[in-house]
């Protein structure tokens, strides 16, 4: 099964810490906040994903078995 | 049902219980103008609902029937939500159905409770509007005397941040937390106020359902186009001849809006869709129809329904950069692209408006790199409307970087709520 890695923008407080252990996936933004590329995470790098996701501190960042795309956010 | 009406000024729909203005229609007024609220079963009006193609007309254009499915997918005692918060600065129309026929929106509320089969709900006003609640309470007291209150509604009065028009941050702040964006999924059609699936509209959505429970999804469809059926209110604003709320058929243009309300006051530099998450579009997009399919090739959309005409004397970097301050300001302050993105972005726009343009290449970066990057929708509509000055104003960027300014009009762009 594919995964994807999924963030959660409210508990992450830019640590930092998953670009360093995933540079391929993750980098920073001007702020110290993990710009994570797109997509499903490639077969050869889900053991450095899941490094990254067991470091963050926050608990912040996590590797989800791949679902149907997520229906559009609403605004009522 | 294939018919198209595009003319300017349809028979108003919405509007034409609207006795005298801040007058609220009273009971019979309001029955004597639409006639009574038809007992529709659950299946007849989610079968309306679906029929009638009827968009969320809160800004983010979502379907009601999928909302309604939505909800009904979901065991436990559903509650139905009215948002009349109406955060957006400029948008004045949730503001005037509140006040003039609060019982069409109390007829929606109650047919929305009926179709997802919950006996309870709540209308939300913001705090900085007692005219709006007193006539809604107005009503619901002529409605219980009237022996018209199948669905309990409590009257909730809410701060007014912009933030509220986001679904998760209301239904946060009806349960008793912060009124702040949580992490969906669960949305609050699973998990809403106080946990229980929850159906959540923009008071303009559920007046349109007190009318297609009432005349039809095909009267309905009559107007507008078949992806995007209807009348829609929307709140122009800026040098018009009579700014305020009109009603359309949507695929009406700019223009039919501009002349609708008496024409422009002056020469126009720009437009503003959609309020603050919309986009500037330059003035030769005047014909353009007020659909999101004929706006999405111009990068707009019609967001809020708020239009707004820019006088070409006024500085479009310096209205921008007003409003993108207030757009950080009003960040929920919980997402870090968000909190430090917009900030920096803000900080960017007002040294550009005063004539420092060294941060424009970094600027354009920012903006594509804050989108998508919080819980809610807040840094993607700020960066979109941010992107679109950029773009729309870029003959002023230059003037800009040259130290010169082609401004010199009044301001138009407000960020104080409106009264």
């Amino acid at each position: 099964m594919s995964h994807t890695l999924r963030l959660d923008p409210i508990a992450c407080d830019g640590r930092g810490l998953c670009a360093e252990l995933l540079p391929e996936l993750v980098r920073l933004d001007d702020w110290g906040y993990p710009i994570i590329e797109p997509g499903t995470v490639p077969k050869e790098l889900e053991g450095h994903a899941r490094r990254a996701v067991d470091a963050c501190p926050l608990l912040a960042l996590a590797l989800v078995a791949e679902r149907k795309p997520r229906v559009a956010r609403s605004r009522a | 049902m294939s018919a198209t009406d595009t003319s300017p000024r349809p028979q108003p729909r919405l509007l034409a219980g609207v006795r005298r203005r801040d007058v609220p229609a009273t009971l019979e007024e309001h029955t004597a103008c639409y006639g009574r609220l038809p007992e529709l079963d659950v299946r007849a009006l989610a079968a309306a609902i679906d029929e009638s193609g009827l968009l969320g007309r809160g800004g983010g254009a979502f379907s009601a029937a999928a909302k309604l499915a939505a909800v009904r997918a979901h065991r436990g005692r559903r509650v139905v939500v009215g948002n009349g918060v109406e955060g957006e600065p400029l948008s004045l129309k949730d503001k005037l159905l509140l006040r003039s026929v609060p019982h069409l929106v109390l007829d929606g509320l109650e047919l929305a409770a009926t179709a997802c089969g919950a006996r309870d709900a709540i209308l939300v006003v913001a705090e900085t509007a007692p005219r709006e609640r007193a006539a809604v309470e107005r009503a619901l007291h002529e409605r219980g005397r009237a022996g018209l209150d199948r669905v309990g509604v409590v009257v909730a009065v809410a701060p007014d941040r912009f933030v509220l028009g986001e679904e998760t941050a209301l239904v946060a702040w009806l349960s008793g937390k912060p009124p702040k964006p949580t992490l969906a999924p669960p949305r609050p059609s699973e998990r809403g106020v106080m946990g229980r699936p929850t159906l959540v509209h923009n008071v303009e959505t559920l007046a349109h359902l007190a009318l297609i429970a009432r005349f039809g999804p095909g009267w309905f469809r009559a107007l507008g186009s078949p992806a995007e059926p209807g009348s829609a209110l929307v709140t122009i604003a800026g040098a018009v001849q009579r700014p305020g709320v009109i009603e359309i058929a949507l695929g009406a243009s700019i223009r039919d809006v501009v002349e609708g309300v008496g024409g422009a006051t002056e020469p126009l530099g720009a437009f503003l869709v959609g309020g603050y998450f919309g986009s500037w579009l330059p003035v030769d997009a005047y014909d353009v129809p007020l659909l999101d399919a004929h706006l999405g090739p111009h990068g707009a959309r019609l967001g809020a329904r708020v239009l707004v005409a820019l006088p070409a004397r006024t500085c479009g970097l310096a209205e921008t950069a007003r409003v993108a301050r207030w757009l950080a300001e009003e960040s929920a302050g919980q997402c870090g692209p968000c909190v430090h993105g917009l900030a920096a972005v803000a900080s960017a726009f007002e040294r550009l408006a005063t004539g420092d343009a060294s941060d424009v290449p970094r600027l354009h970066r920012w903006l594509r790199e804050i989108e998508g990057r919080g819980a809610c929708r807040h840094p993607d509509g700020a960066a979109r409307f941010l992107a679109s000055a950029l773009e729309v104003f870029s003959h002023e960027v230059e003037l800009h970087a040259g130290g010169r300014c082609s401004g010199g009009g009044r301001a138009v762009l407000r960020t104080a709520v409106a009264a």
